[in-house]
């Protein structure tokens, strides 16, 4: 299936968009679908804490993803 | 509760004592309440101004910063007569003058872990417009050992973050706080503040502002305050989301510890034996010719305003990069200030073994300010 991903801070820039596309098998969960990411885009490893949001709530690790979930990754942002 | 509005002030507060849910009763309550403002900066400015406007009774303004010429962009508290002068002291005297009634006591002091509890003590409800992680991790916890709602406001470049954290429910238990939606920091580099990653200068004007109305529903219970949620704010796009949060049972605050440590960042008796050299020592090596590496760990967009040239590294990759850094030569390491650069240094030597690495005290702003003065300060 295919998902797309919504990036706030610094995400874009590592994910080099406001969105992106990729493709995982049926019944990847939360955890699997921040491994993924961590493989193509090795700096998502260091953001321990990415939030990710599934249909607008925080999404906990064993979460399986459907393919008509609206997915958002928000990472900490720090400013003032 | 014992607290009466003078004529004046009812005249004054005339718009709030016309909303039926308001009314004199929620203003009472902000004139019994006190605040306490973490951060005087972006999102201090309009958040100081609009709770001072708005007649809270006390308000308590911790910042030990000065004002710098680039935060006129954004922190409108401020004027150019005051870059040099403290950040909340001249808060404190701009915001009597735009409302009398206010009361205020100045914290002109780093929030640590030595005086979080006690300053916090004072004050029902905190504010946080602080500028790092390990101050944001202080704060919240503090909050949380303390009893106290948090009222919670980040920004970067053109987004915003909202929430409002260890809110009591009806049912006794509280709501969650930052670290059930981020337990753990990211290393220090990777996601950069405002100075290191820009910040538009609006920006805090509008999060600010939210995170006022979010303080003053708080106060007077008015409406429904974002407890368990976070807004999300992109202006680039105008993209907006209240996303659920909930507590996380793994989250556990029991004490206050070594933030600067626990975000990655070395204590400080370990950050005192780095090597560094001023601008003058540094040129003094350029004019003798003498054998050196200059390495910059700026972002890429900070070239066009100031170069000193040499190898450019971004401090976030720095690790990816250290065979571009000579391990012979003296390598001076800057970026605009010395701070990031002294950060790259503690990382190389730690985990590299580097040796001869020179952090540029001042940066490359002391560059242009005492070397070169047709280069940018910024």
């Amino acid at each position: 299936m295919t998902l797309e991903l919504i990036a706030f801070g610094i995400v874009k820039d590592i994910i080099g968009g406001k969105t992106l596309k990729i493709v995982v098998k049926e019944g990847t969960t939360v955890k699997e679908l921040k491994y993924i990411l961590t493989k193509k885009f090795p700096k998502i490893e260091g953001l321990a804490s990415l939030m990710v949001a599934i249909n607008q709530e925080y999404a906990d690790l064993d979460i399986v993803i459907r393919p008509t979930d609206e997915i958002v990754l928000i990472p900490p942002v720090s400013g003032g | 509760m014992n607290i009466e509005l003078s004529p004046k002030e009812m005249g004054r507060y005339a718009r709030h004592l016309a909303i039926p849910e308001f009314g004199l009763k929620g203003q009472k309550k902000l004139k019994a309440a006190r605040v306490l403002v973490i951060g005087s900066g972006g999102l201090g400015s309009p958040l100081l101004l609009y709770l001072t406007a708005a007649g809270i009774g006390h308000i308590g303004i911790v910042d030990f910063d000065v004002v710098d010429e680039s935060n006129l962009q954004r922190q409108i508290l401020f004027t150019v007569d005051d870059v040099g002068k403290s950040k909340s002291e001249t808060a404190a005297k701009r915001l009597k003058g735009l409302n009398p009634n206010v009361e205020f006591t100045v914290y002109n002091t780093q929030f640590t872990k030595d005086n979080a509890l006690d300053i916090i003590k004072d004050y029902d409800i905190v504010a946080d417009g602080t500028d790092n992680f390990p101050t944001r991790y202080l704060v919240n916890d503090a909050c949380v050992l303390s009893g106290k709602v948090n009222v919670y406001a980040s920004i970067f470049r053109f987004e915003g973050q909202v929430s409002v954290f260890n809110y009591p429910n009806d049912d006794g238990t509280r709501g969650p706080n930052y670290r059930d939606m981020f337990p753990e920091p990211p290393p220090p580099g990777l996601v950069p503040n405002c100075a290191e990653g820009g910040v538009l200068g609006v920006l805090p004007g509008i999060i600010g502002s939210m995170q006022a109305s979010e303080v003053i529903k708080v106060i007077t219970d008015v409406g429904e305050p974002l407890n368990g949620r976070l807004f999300a704010y992109d202006a680039a796009t105008f993209e907006t989301r209240i996303l659920k949060i909930r507590p996380n049972p793994k989250t556990h605050i029991d004490k206050l510890i070594d933030y600067q440590q626990f975000c990655g960042m070395m204590p400080s008796a370990a950050s005192q034996e780095i090597k560094e050299l001023d601008v003058h020592e540094l040129q003094t090596l350029i004019d003798n010719n003498e054998a050196i590496q200059l390495v910059d760990v700026r972002q890429a967009y900070e070239y066009d305003i100031s170069t000193l040239d040499g190898e450019r590294i971004p401090l976030a990759e720095i690790t990816q990069h250290i065979n571009k850094i000579s391990k012979d030569k003296k390598v001076i390491v800057y970026c605009r200030t010395g701070k990031r650069s002294k950060t790259a240094i503690e990382e190389l030597e730690l985990l590299y073994k580097f040796e001869n690495l020179y952090n540029l005290k001042g940066g490359i702003n002391a560059y242009a300010t005492e070397i070169d003065t047709s280069m940018a300060v910024y």
